[in-house]
């Protein structure tokens, strides 16, 4: 082990992956809960929907689509003094999370509304004639029908977030990418790359499949 | 006799009322009309058919009822409610007293059938858990679906679907059932099962059922009044063996001829050979049962062949239809005979 990956340092590693997983966690938690109404809001309010509202649609789609736009490593430096107010720290893994939640819920409202829009319309319809509020048809319909499509979103959301947190090194957001930009990158040590894309790799693949099951788990199709 | 105090008069209760009702679609700017200025009665406890090709307006004249589609003008009661009058929390409760079913029975894919069910009662939240559980369990029994219970939808045939969809419209009880096009998706079996399934509802809950259909065979089989829609008009209405025996509007004689898989013109051509009078005699009720043609034969003399014929039944009502030719003895004392009878005469040659 010595010879074959000299420059690793395995508590640092495991201290970076522990960092990384707690921005994932955290971001991927902020970016359900707020990207989720988020969806459901483009959706109700989309074209031909049950609340069809042409000028509200369009500024937050607007919105969606300016944060969207934004290359992530510019949103990272452009979110720094917001980070600040709201965290008191631009570093570590409290300074990553607002702009991995920042970039990461306009984009997981997107496929919520996508996946939203699979919903069979008879089913509104039907939960419609049963004499259902907006609200009990987006709680006891619209969400448990779109489910799995749901669960995929939460899935490719995850793996992207995996990613941006990567990405978040470059401001001093530690975990893994932080760790393969300084050591791997900066002071050319390729074993300490190696070590840390293979750990990236894993848990992205772990990502995948637990999603990939759970979409079979609640698909009843 | 005391039970007559309980008893109501139940014909002429007029259940859906239309008053000039009409509906337009806008698109991209134009008025696209779906629904003529419409004037409608049915009533309660009546099946009501309405029949029509797709775009006739049948499935927007349906959706007026329970304003999953909202008019363009008039007034529609329902149950002595006005229905175009009332406010978001007064449509939700109005809706609770009126199912209805799918083509595509849009069952929900992620509840079980008993989840399924159970939602009309959930939504209107008066029910507590166990209660519902009970009426489900009641529901499925009136639906033969009991060991169906905790099966998702995609495990069901499309009969039992359908069956699932019923058994979910009557769980508020409503006073009226709306069917769109509810058996166009089935097999000629399944569908067989499913209106005797409605018929019997009717019978044994008194409900209302309106159903749309572009079926004959539909109305044939369960309806008492059909409407007949054309490009956004009733323009035939009575009741089924009334208006199918005796069409008179182009779109209900196609749908006629079309069950019938008979081509007029092609018959004519048939008979062009047959020598003698031709006459089609239309029987109903009783008289479908009396021996008309031998009597008359006896006392006029007259020889007849049968060209065509069916006997069958309009719901309950049975009828006859013959097509005949005539020769020898006296053809116009047989016709003159004919006419003073119980039967629809028509001379065709």
């Amino acid at each position: 082990m010595e010879t074959l990956l000299p420059n690793v340092d395995w508590p640092e590693i495991w201290q970076a992956s522990l960092d990384t997983l707690n921005m994932l966690g955290g971001s991927l938690l902020f970016t359900v809960l707020l990207g989720l109404p988020l969806g459901v809001l483009l959706f109700l309010t989309g074209p031909r929907q049950m609340f069809e509202q042409k000028a509200l649609y369009g500024v937050v789609s607007l919105l969606v689509n300016v944060l969207r736009s934004v290359p992530f490593v510019i949103l990272l430096i452009l979110m720094i003094p917001l980070t600040v107010l709201v965290t008191g720290t631009s570093l570590g893994v409290a300074g990553a999370i607002p702009p991995l939640v920042v970039g990461a819920t306009p984009f997981f409202a997107r496929l919520v509304e996508t996946a939203l829009r699979e919903v069979d319309r008879g089913i509104i319809e039907a939960t419609q004639a049963m004499g259902a509020s907006t609200r009990q048809i987006v709680v006891n319909a619209l969400l448990p029908e779109a489910l799995p499509g749901i669960v995929a979103a939460i899935t490719v959301t995850a793996i992207t977030l995996v990613s941006y947190t990567a990405m978040s090194g470059l401001i001093g957001g530690g975990g893994l990418g932080d760790l393969a930009v300084r050591y791997g990158y900066q002071r050319y040590q390729p074993d300490v790359m190696l070590v840390t894309v293979v750990l990236l790799l894993v848990l992205v693949q772990i990502l995948q499949s637990t999603g990939d099951k759970l979409v079979v788990h609640f698909s009843r199709k | 006799m005391p039970t007559r105090l309980h008893y109501k008069p139940k014909r002429f209760n007029r259940v859906i009322e239309f008053q000039s009702v009409h509906k337009a679609y806008r698109v991209s700017g134009q008025a696209i009309p779906a629904l003529q200025p419409t004037d409608l009665r049915i009533a309660r406890g009546e099946v009501f058919g309405i029949i029509g090709h797709s775009g006739a307006g049948k499935s927007t004249l349906l959706r007026l009822i329970n304003r999953l589609e909202e008019p363009s003008g008039g007034r529609i009661q329902v149950d002595g409610i006005d229905a175009t009058a009332l406010d978001a929390d007064g449509l939700r409760r109005f809706r609770q007293r009126v199912g209805m079913i799918f083509q595509h029975f849009n069952l929900l894919s992620s509840k079980t059938v008993a989840d399924n069910v159970g939602l009309p009662l959930k939504l209107a939240g008066q029910l507590s858990r166990g209660e519902i559980d009970r009426r489900v369990a009641e529901l499925l029994a009136r639906v033969g679906l009991q060991e169906h219970a905790g099966k998702y939808p995609a495990q069901l045939s499309g009969g039992q679907k359908q069956r699932v969809g019923i058994a979910r419209a009557l769980a508020t009880r409503p006073q009226i059932l709306l069917c769109d096009e509810a058996t166009s998706a089935l097999d000629p079996q399944t569908t067989a099962q499913v209106l005797q399934l409605l018929a019997e509802i009717n019978r044994e809950l008194g409900l209302t059922i309106v159903l749309i259909t572009h079926e004959m065979d539909v109305i044939r089989r369960v309806c008492d009044r059909v409407a007949v829609m054309d490009a956004g008009s009733i323009v035939e209405l009575g009741p089924v063996a009334e208006v199918f025996l005796h069409p008179r509007h182009a779109t209900t004689k196609r749908f006629v001829l079309e069950s019938e898989h008979v081509d007029e013109r092609e018959q004519h051509d048939d008979f062009a050979h047959v020598a003698g009078r031709i006459l089609r005699l239309t029987f109903q009720g009783e008289a479908t049962y009396a021996p008309l043609l031998g009597s008359v034969a006896r006392e006029t003399g007259v020889d007849y062949s049968i060209l065509a014929g069916r006997i069958d039944r309009i719901k309950d009502t049975p009828y006859g239809q013959l097509t005949l030719a005539l020769t020898g003895g006296d053809i116009d004392a047989a016709i003159a005979r004919f006419e003073g009878a119980d039967v629809h005469l028509e001379v065709l040659r």
